[in-house]
């Protein structure tokens, strides 16, 4: 094993591939929706808690990982917030002819700014793309765990899981 | 360096500063923190010179386990300072520890 | 300080959990801890928790430890703080310093009287030895230097006390510790040029270890820590990658511009006090090494002596938690201050725990534990 989450500290493709979280393509081009990247059998369940919709299923053991069922997420980004893991992220396709936009936690300062140009990461921490912040949150349900939503081309949205962060 | 602003725990709480010396230093100190945080908030590392081959020592488990830590504290040598407080106007010494052995 | 019903040793989770359980039922309990603060290593846990929501998981450690103090004071727990038991004498008497700092505004502050070291014997009808863990040390050229530290220590100067321990890291150790502590560095403000691992893989949760990929810190498997560099602090640092025998490969040395080295390499059960009080330990590799035995009622070979949490095996807070729960149950039982509804309550507790020690990363940490209560048949009291 040369690669993955066990070896390099991120998912490879194939990980993504089996993960019961990912939802389908075609569900990804419907509109926004929970990207659960949880692939170990940990003891952890607060996702499932935190899913208005009941589209997040763990159930017993506690071990289960999580599974989506897609058609139920309405993309509300509760759970991005929720996961202890910050392994949840929202993708929506559907923002515009040009953009798709990846929502994901950030618990980092100084936060971006609603129309900051940011350099977009990848799951390895490298710089993909140029992304927009659209929408900085942290509400007093995210205990703490401010959540980010960047735009970018449609073809990194899949790539895309963070900002470069900047050092003060 | 303190940690003025953080994601997570906020801004540095108000706290009581004040004046330690360490050595023929005067440091700002926030009274009630271990004297081992002051100390590595103004940058000092070396808490100690072993008794042997006088060698550097400082924090190694910060939680009063392993006493590297060891500083002399008001003229008490052999102090942990992870787990012991400041006072305004206290006086810290690099411990050197090839001295006779003393205890209070 | 008068007689106690039960004393607890380390006002961590497990501690001020087996001291709420027998506040709860009318207990007189003192929780006893030598550091400045109770809520052992909690306080400084930022992260939110794994578990389920009994655990209080997607709670940050520092808000259950706030909470365990408040639920302890609440049934009349005493925690003192500043006080380190040093030794269980036959018969539970406890051999305890009690230190008291004195105020600048007393004309202490630069006399010796200070501080002020009391000594007193205190009896317990019954203990809970909750001392918590210790980090392993790891050796290599330079591992003295200041500037080396345990990946705790770190944690505990920047979360604790709010100071930066060093603005340019490596961490040592890819286990669950070195991954979320070289996270909380970045939270915090300084650099992290590389985690290093010896083992061919990651030990630590996946998650732990995305969140520090994603920021871009390189995660370096089958790579350690060969010197570290600096006459009085560390200036640098040379990592190699290893073979399978974990020897570093001539030629493969780099040399990283970091002040501190953050050793995560493992902890080890806090077992001083067990072994002086004459608890008979086995050696369980998962576990952290030497462990108390005990039986499921986390009672020892000595009768009346519990432990709980990482003194008992390392594990997790959730898995302390329970732990010493079910403790301070016990303890009280056994003083015949137990609740009708106890059975049913150490039932619910047990299964939690099992729960918790499920899933392939947990398993054989299961099986030790498991290991440990066979071997409790022959020199523990009958559960």
């Amino acid at each position: 094993m040369s690669e993955g989450l066990g070896v390099k500290g991120y998912l490879s493709a194939g990980e993504l591939k089996s993960a019961p979280g990912i939802p389908s393509e075609e569900r990804m081009r419907q509109g926004p929706v929970a990207v659960i990247e949880c692939i170990q059998e940990i003891p952890c369940n607060p996702c499932e808690a935190a899913c208005p919709t009941g589209a997040i299923d763990i159930g017993s053991p506690i071990t289960n990982l999580p599974r989506l069922d897609e058609g139920k997420c309405i993309g509300c980004r509760l759970c991005v917030s929720a996961c202890p893991g910050l392994a949840i992220f929202m993708v929506d396709l559907t923002y515009s002819d040009e953009s798709a936009t990846v929502t994901f936690p950030y618990e980092y300062l100084p936060l971006p700014e609603k129309g900051q140009t940011v350099r977009a990461m990848n799951r390895a921490g490298e710089p993909v793309c140029a992304g927009t912040v659209i929408r900085v949150q942290n509400p007093r349900v995210n205990d703490k765990t401010p959540v980010v939503t960047v735009a970018v081309p449609h073809r990194y949205a899949a790539e895309v899981r963070g900002i470069l962060r900047v050092r003060r | 360096m303190r940690i003025k602003d953080h994601p997570i725990l906020g801004v540095l709480p108000e706290a009581r500063w004040v004046k330690i010396r360490v050595d023929d230093r005067e440091i700002t100190a926030i009274e009630g923190e271990p004297v081992a945080a002051a100390v590595s908030a103004a940058g000092i590392r070396v808490h100690r010179y072993t008794a042997k081959r006088g060698e550097p020592r400082g924090v190694f488990c910060g939680i009063g386990q392993c006493t590297d830590c060891m500083m002399r504290v008001n003229g008490v040598p052999n102090v942990r300072t992870c787990i012991t407080p400041v006072v305004e106007g206290m006086v810290v010494e690099t411990q050197l520890e090839a001295e006779p052995k003393e205890f209070s | 300080m008068k007689g106690l019903d039960l004393a607890v040793i380390g006002a961590g989770p497990a501690g001020l959990a087996a001291a709420i359980e027998g506040g709860k039922r009318g207990c007189r309990v003192a929780v006893m801890d030598m550091n400045l603060q109770p809520g052992g290593q909690l306080i400084k846990q930022i992260h939110k928790f794994f578990g389920a929501r009994e655990h209080s998981a997607g709670s940050r450690g520092v808000d259950i430890a706030r909470r365990l103090y408040r639920d302890a004071e609440g049934v009349g727990v005493e925690i003192l703080t500043s006080c380190e038991v040093y030794s269980i004498q036959p018969g539970n008497r406890l051999e305890v310093i009690l230190t008291s700092f004195g105020d600048s505004n007393r004309g202490h502050s630069q006399s010796s009287t200070y501080m002020r070291r009391r000594h007193e014997s205190i009896s317990a009808k019954q203990v809970v030895i909750a001392t918590g863990g210790a980090e392993n040390a790891l050796n290599f050229e330079g591992w003295t230097l200041p500037g080396v530290m345990g990946a705790g220590a770190a944690q505990t100067m920047a979360n604790v006390w709010r100071v930066l321990p060093g603005e340019r890291v490596l961490m040592v150790g890819a286990g669950n510790v070195g991954l979320i502590v070289a996270y909380q560095l970045l939270q915090a403000g300084a650099e992290v040029k590389a985690v290093v691992e010896a083992a061919p893989e990651i030990g630590g949760y996946g998650v732990h270890a995305a969140k520090v990929s994603r920021a871009g810190v390189p995660i370096l498997t089958a790579h350690t820590v060969v010197r570290a560099f600096g006459e009085s602090q560390v200036t640098g640092a040379q990592i190699a990658r290893v073979d399978e025998s974990w020897n570093p490969i001539p030629g493969s040395e780099q040399e990283l511009d970091v002040d501190t080295i953050c050793i995560a390499t493992g902890l080890r059960p806090n077992t001083r006090i067990a072994s002086l009080a004459g608890c008979k330990l086995m050696y369980s590799p998962v576990l952290g090494g030497w462990t108390p035995i005990h039986n499921k009622r986390l009672e020892t070979s000595v009768p009346g002596i519990y432990v709980a949490g990482d003194a008992a095996g390392i594990e997790e807070a959730s898995t302390a938690l329970e732990e010493g729960r079910l403790a301070g149950i016990a303890a009280a039982v056994a003083l015949g201050k137990g609740r009708r509804e106890d059975r049913e309550e150490i039932e619910a507790i047990a299964a939690r725990l099992s729960s918790l020690r499920g899933g392939p990363f947990c398993a054989e940490r299961a099986v030790a534990k498991q290991e440990i209560l066979s071997r409790a048949e022959a020199i523990c009291q009958k559960d």
